[in-house]
């Protein structure tokens, strides 16, 4: 690891200012990712400002919904009575991630802000645009079995590895946030996460020095039917092949309602919108969802190793539906 | 070559470099002439920069005392940091480079070798320890972030010459083999009994919306709670047994015995009694 000068902030404006005026600066909050970067030399700020004191955790009801504080440990959001009687998709979802070490650490501002896994932006041996603009991507024709089936381009094709965010992208959650000019500001969940395109690097739509200070999730009607699918190569502590998160509204025997992202399938937490369209005002049966199922995958590009992905996306989507109208979790 | 020689002799220092060695010479009184005019020649030398570095490592290295027990002096630090807290219930100052994890510290500072480095990289969780009541990785945890904590390790668990029941728990059950990953798995089954009396719930428990204390685990839930813990040796049935009994409150019998003479003899009339029952029937 490289040296770094540390400092605690106990303001979030302070905090905001100090990373601002130094490029090469990071924030710190549980640390479960960016110190194994830093380890792996990937990451290499100059100097480090812990925001992990920050009077930023609290968890409470706002706007008829809910407002998550970006420093709220996951544990402590996942647990949160509102958030599972309430918002059961996102506690599952949580869940599904990491182990409970880790999500004892991690801040609910620090998960959104996690980078991909793809071993070839980990080795710094490798070619990779992410970590170093201009020298190509290695899992393009590389080993690419756990890489993007949608939104990828020529320059990257790695999958975004939250599974907290797929649920907050279901959810249509709003994530505020704190810029060097000291104005807060809001961004939808599913414009605050990038394709790929020509600038791999840009995970997200934040400037240097943004600072998460909430997420806000608005009021639903979800929680009697949702569902968090998670498919995986072990059962437990691994990243997603590929995941569903599913949640119904019901007007009687019709749909009134359906919301479907998918994770380890791009470069950001994947909405399927023409899904989503699909079932509006139909009859929540295994057959409709099959279409529906059809209806986005119809539009994966895969690669060489991850063919196998577009039907485990059929078969999940449907999967998660069931599970959604089951009751999921509850 | 003389010509080059006066080349280098003639390599200036900028004003802040030479203003930062009147300020650093002076504090390395104790470093001994030689070396301090190896490092000032240096710094003349052209190698400024390199230099100066070694002298400002010089001055918080001077400034650093051996901590007690520690097996190896500390070496030049860079940003060095000053952390206060509280490890097994003793408060402890340390003075250390700002890299350096919680889990480095506790080996190599503070003389607390139980837990282990096994991946580094937060996946296999044999450096779990409990801060502030919650299990943790030290791996990926900076002691710079620790200042005020409370860090309960391997070695915190008994008290005295009694062990805690997750110990005796791991000793009665065979919960290991080789024992690498068993400091971080007996921490993290600690932290587990109180998640599950909090009723913290886990990926695979069904009642996510009623909100119930003093859950009752069962084996799939006591496995998945505890991914973060790898065992390369696959004491994986034994360590739920264990965590199973502790958890439950219900003893189950032990499934194995030192040998003893005794023992052979008990088990050969066991096997010689099951063979003439085979031959009878």
């Amino acid at each position: 690891m490289r040296p770094f000068k540390f400092s605690s902030a106990n303001d979030p404006r302070n905090a905001v200012q100090t990373v601002s005026a130094n490029q090469t600066a990071k924030f710190l909050a549980g640390g479960t990712n960016i110190l194994d970067l830093m380890k792996e030399d990937v990451e290499r700020p100059t100097e480090i400002v812990d925001v992990s004191r920050l009077n930023l955790t609290q968890i409470k009801a706002a706007n008829g919904g809910l407002s998550l504080g970006a420093l709220a440990k996951n544990t402590d959001t996942a647990n949160h009575p509102l958030v599972r009687q309430n918002y059961p998709l996102l506690s599952q979802a949580i869940l599904a991630g990491a182990s409970q070490q880790i999500r004892n650490m991690a801040s609910n501002g620090g998960n959104l802000l996690q980078r991909t896994r793809c071993s070839y932006f980990y080795d710094v041996a490798m070619p990779c645009n992410k970590r170093e603009p201009g020298t190509g991507c290695g899992a393009l024709e590389g080993i690419n079995r756990m890489h993007a089936i949608f939104g990828w381009s020529e320059k990257c094709v790695a999958v975004y590895p939250s599974d907290m965010s797929i649920a907050l992208a279901a959810l249509d959650a709003v994530v505020k946030v704190q810029g060097a000019d000291g104005v807060e500001r809001s961004i939808m969940f599913t414009d605050f996460h990038r394709l790929p395109e020509n600038n791999p690097e840009k995970d997200t739509n934040l400037n240097h020095g943004d600072l998460i200070t909430a997420i806000e999730l608005p009021k639903n009607n979800f929680a009697g039917k949702s569902y968090y699918l998670k498919v995986r190569d072990r059962a437990s502590y691994a990243f997603a092949l590929l995941s569903v998160a599913a949640a119904l509204e019901m007007d009687g025997g019709k749909i009134k309602q359906a919301r479907i992202a998918m994770g380890g399938v791009a470069h950001k937490p994947w909405r399927a919108a023409n899904a989503e369209k699909m079932l509006i005002g139909k009859e929540a049966t295994e057959a409709n969802f099959k279409l529906a199922a059809e209806a986005e995958m119809k539009n994966a590009r895969p690669l060489e190793h991850n063919k196998f992905k577009v039907e485990l996306g059929n078969r999940g989507i449907v999967r998660a539906l069931q599970m959604a109208m089951n009751g999921g979790a509850v | 070559m003389a010509e080059e020689f006066d080349e280098f002799n003639e390599a200036e220092l900028t004003a802040d470099e030479a203003a930062l060695l009147q300020d650093l010479l002076p504090e390395l009184s104790d470093l001994g002439e030689a070396r301090r005019k190896f490092l000032g020649q240096a710094a003349t030398l052209g190698l400024g920069a390199f230099a100066l570095n070694l002298l400002a490592q010089e001055q918080v290295f001077a400034a650093l005392e051996t901590p007690e027990g520690a097996m190896f002096a500390p070496i030049a630090e860079e940003n060095a940091v000053t952390v206060k807290l509280k490890i097994n219930g003793a408060e402890k100052a340390v003075t250390l480079d700002s890299r350096v994890t919680l889990l480095d510290a506790l080996r190599e500072r503070l003389n607390l070798t139980g837990s282990k480095k096994g991946c580094d990289h937060g996946q296999c969780g044999a450096c779990t320890v409990i801060v502030d009541g919650r299990r943790v990785l030290s791996c990926l945890t900076l002691t710079a972030q620790c200042e005020g904590k409370s860090v309960t390790t391997i070695e915190g668990l008994a008290s005295g010459d009694k062990l805690h029941p997750m110990q005796t728990a791991f000793i009665k059950h065979d919960g290991f083999q080789c024992g690498y990953c068993t400091p971080g798995q007996i921490c993290s089954a600690v932290a587990l009994l109180n998640e599950a009396k909090n009723g913290e719930a886990s990926y695979v428990s069904t009642n996510l919306r009623t909100n119930a204390k003093s859950l009752k685990l069962s084996d799939d839930e006591i496995r998945e709670r505890m991914s973060g813990n790898i065992c390369r040796c696959g004491a994986y049935p034994n360590i739920v047994a264990a965590i199973r009994e502790v958890h439950s409150g219900k003893e189950s019998a032990q499934s194995w015995s030192f040998y003893t003479p005794d023992s052979e003899l008990t088990a050969s009339a066991n096997e010689n009694q099951e063979d003439e029952k085979n031959a009878t029937v």
